[in-house]
């Protein structure tokens, strides 16, 4: 879901693009046509991917039921599936990708139309560009080589000294073996990938509010707090949420980089430095070497993940019509 | 993947795209010997002037693959049951061998430095044994200082042979470990973190310190990672190479499984690397003949001339023995003449 969509559906109903006239000539005629077999393309398209996933899921969803949701059993040995570890870690690990990466990218996305000096507005913004065209094959190894190795070393080590033994805190920040990997560095790996995406829409928003708005509110006297809080924000409010949405698609879905730093363990844990999975990874760590019902189990595993982004985005389109109307 | 033999394997590839004929054996399977097949079909091609297409997509993929009639040969490190072989008509051997070590990074230790038994490499990874100064791991290392430190237990998150060999021995020494994990290319881990490929597993170790991880020895010799000794079946504890790996070899009873089907894991012998195995080929007995006669010609060829090429790679070449009963199967089973 990107900005561009919504601005058209909003218009459309608002009537403004109604001077839609009867095509006429031929090439009219081919052109609707043309666009219109594009767009039923992609209905199309959905319904293949959803149908082969569940046809392909089905012996698992039929032999384990509801308990495929919920067991935490992954034993190719006994052929028992479970995907509630791998569902619980997509969730835990896009849950802190977003807490992390949307105060950052509106940091930057502010920082970068309201605050910046001219000459560093270009650099840092090519610089968030280019963040957001690294291959996230590269996020990954970058995350495995140079960043587990430092979360282990100063964050995993020192806090599990400090909060050993401790109850609640103890549970959630303890790390029986410091490796570095785990759920925790994982959502940073995902807030560092999302935060471009979110940071460049953000900012080309800010970018297109109407100076005049902003001129006004500094002329009766708003400091820039103010405007930020109370103009460019709920201006911007809704292609914020579209932003932030995309940046959590991502972060539900993204594969290679996970793989590489979350650890890859299909057990559930309290503890945020233990490893985990999630089901992209799952997927990806698995699937060449998966038969019979274990190849089922997993295409269920994928069955799944586009149900819970498909709930996600249905989620997002109540959220920016509920924004809209304010 | 070999990162030595990746440059190889990328021209390998380029060059039997471009070359790609209908004259060209397919096969596709196991990653473990990919940089093998590899060099082996690059000589043949400068012999024979015949390519090869292989495709290393796991050993899952090259048994799908060779059952659903896509390649000539389909490559896997575990080898497939006698009544699996029998229902899908398929012919198996193997075609060359390797071993797995444990990998560890222990401040103080060097390669060798350490002694562990099949027991405790189990209570290891079952989350039995935490600390690497438990009184089993010190008991086996007197003179050698263990640090007071929580071991970092590693494994393979992909499906792999390499780990299907490793929790078979494991499965072989620990009665625990056979009931509650078992053998498979991928099990349901106690405790640890997983690495995807060997790349992974040996990152994790190399950077972790008091991690412990397994990788094939030749991958391990080429990365320079400390490992440590395997008391094989004797209570031997021989250093891992080319000699353990074919004693190994040598004293298994191959005719034991139908396909050569057996796992060179903890065999006898005073010389033995107790993890052993070989990796394996599978050929469909109702496929096109003469692109069968041409995917066995390579590999008698391999057998005949290719050992040197294995032996640089760190891979073992089979025994002469084993080849022989090898080319006996195919002239019953394939009618393949020499």
């Amino acid at each position: 879901m990107s900005a561009a969509p919504l601005a058209m559906t909003e218009a459309t109903e608002s009537g403004q693009l109604s001077r839609r006239t009867k095509p006429s000539t031929t090439s009219d005629r081919l052109f609707e046509y043309a666009s219109r077999g594009s767009a039923l393309i992609v209905l199309v398209l959905l319904a293949g991917i959803m149908l082969s996933m569940v046809i392909g899921g089905w012996p698992a969803f039929r032999q384990f039921g509801v308990g495929f949701l919920t067991s935490s059993v992954w034993d190719t040995q006994s052929d028992q599936y479970g995907a509630w570890p791998a569902i619980a870690g997509t969730l835990t690990t896009a849950a802190i990708a977003m807490i992390v990466g949307i105060p950052l990218s509106l940091g930057i996305a502010i920082f970068l139309t309201q605050l910046a000096p001219a000459w560093m507005k270009r650099p840092v913004s090519t610089a968030v560009e280019l963040l957001a065209a690294v291959p996230s094959i590269i996020y990954g190894m970058w995350g495995l080589f140079v960043f587990v190795p430092l979360v282990g070393a100063y964050v995993q080590t020192p806090v599990s000294k400090i909060v050993e033994g401790l109850p609640l805190v103890g549970t959630i920040l303890y790390a029986r073996a410091p490796s570095g990997l785990g759920v925790l560095t994982a959502g940073l790996i995902l807030a560092f990938m999302i935060t471009p995406f979110i940071a460049s829409i953000t900012r080309d928003m800010l970018d297109q509010i109407p100076s005049v708005l902003r001129e006004s509110a500094y002329g009766v006297g708003c400091t820039t707090w103010e405007v930020v809080r109370h103009v460019l924000l709920p201006q911007a409010g809704v292609s914020i949420i579209g932003a932030t949405m995309l940046g959590l698609g991502r972060a539900l879905g993204e594969t290679m980089a996970v793989t590489f730093v979350i650890g890859n363990a299909n057990r559930l844990s309290a503890s945020v430095f233990d490893p985990g999975s999630t089901i992209a990874s799952r997927v990806a760590n698995e699937f060449n070497e998966a038969l019979g019902m274990q190849l089922s189990a997993l295409i269920a595993l994928g069955c799944i993940l586009f149900f819970v982004t498909f709930v996600v985005l249905c989620c997002a389109r109540l959220l920016v019509a509920r924004v809209g109307k304010i | 993947m070999k990162p030595m033999n990746f440059l190889a394997a990328a021209g390998f590839l380029a060059a039997s795209a471009i070359s790609a004929s209908a004259a060209d054996i397919t096969g596709a399977g196991a990653t473990f010997p990919f940089p093998l097949y590899a060099k082996w079909a690059e000589a043949y091609k400068a012999s024979a002037n015949i390519g090869l297409n292989y495709q290393s997509i796991g050993s899952g993929g090259g048994i799908r693959q060779i059952k659903a009639k896509t390649v000539d040969f389909g490559a896997s490190d575990m080898p497939l049951k006698g009544d699996e072989l029998k229902t899908d008509g398929l012919i198996q051997f193997p075609s060359a061998m390797g071993g797995i070590v444990p990998a560890i990074n222990v401040q103080g230790v060097g390669a060798g430095g350490l002694k562990l038994t099949g027991a405790v490499l189990a209570d290891i990874y079952l989350g039995k044994i935490t600390k690497w100064n438990d009184k089993a791991i010190a008991g086996l290392n007197s003179g050698v200082t263990l640090p007071d430190a929580a071991i970092n237990v590693v494994y393979r998150s992909d499906g792999s042979g390499t780990s299907f060999v490793w929790t078979d021995y494991l499965s072989r020494v620990s009665d625990e470990w056979k009931s509650k994990i078992g053998a498979n290319t991928s099990v349901s881990w106690p405790v640890g973190v997983g690495g995807k490929g060997n790349e992974g597993v040996s990152a994790s170790v190399k950077q972790v310190p008091n991690s412990i991880g397994y990788v094939e020895y030749a991958y391990a010799k080429q990365n320079k990672l400390a490992f440590a000794l395997v008391a094989n079946k004797d209570g031997k504890y021989p250093a891992p190479e080319n000699k353990a790996f074919q004693a190994a070899a040598a004293n298994a009873d191959w005719n034991a499984a139908p396909g050569f089907g057996i796992i060179l894991n903890n065999q006898p012998g005073d010389e033995a690397w107790p993890i052993t195995s070989a990796t394996f080929i599978l050929i469909r007995k109702d496929g096109d003949a003469a692109k069968n006669q041409a995917a066995l010609k390579f590999f008698d060829w391999a057998y005949s001339n290719g050992d040197k090429i294995a032996t640089d790679l760190d891979y073992v070449p089979l025994p002469t023995n084993v080849k022989a009963a090898i080319r006996q199967t195919w002239g019953q089973e394939l009618k393949f003449t020499h």
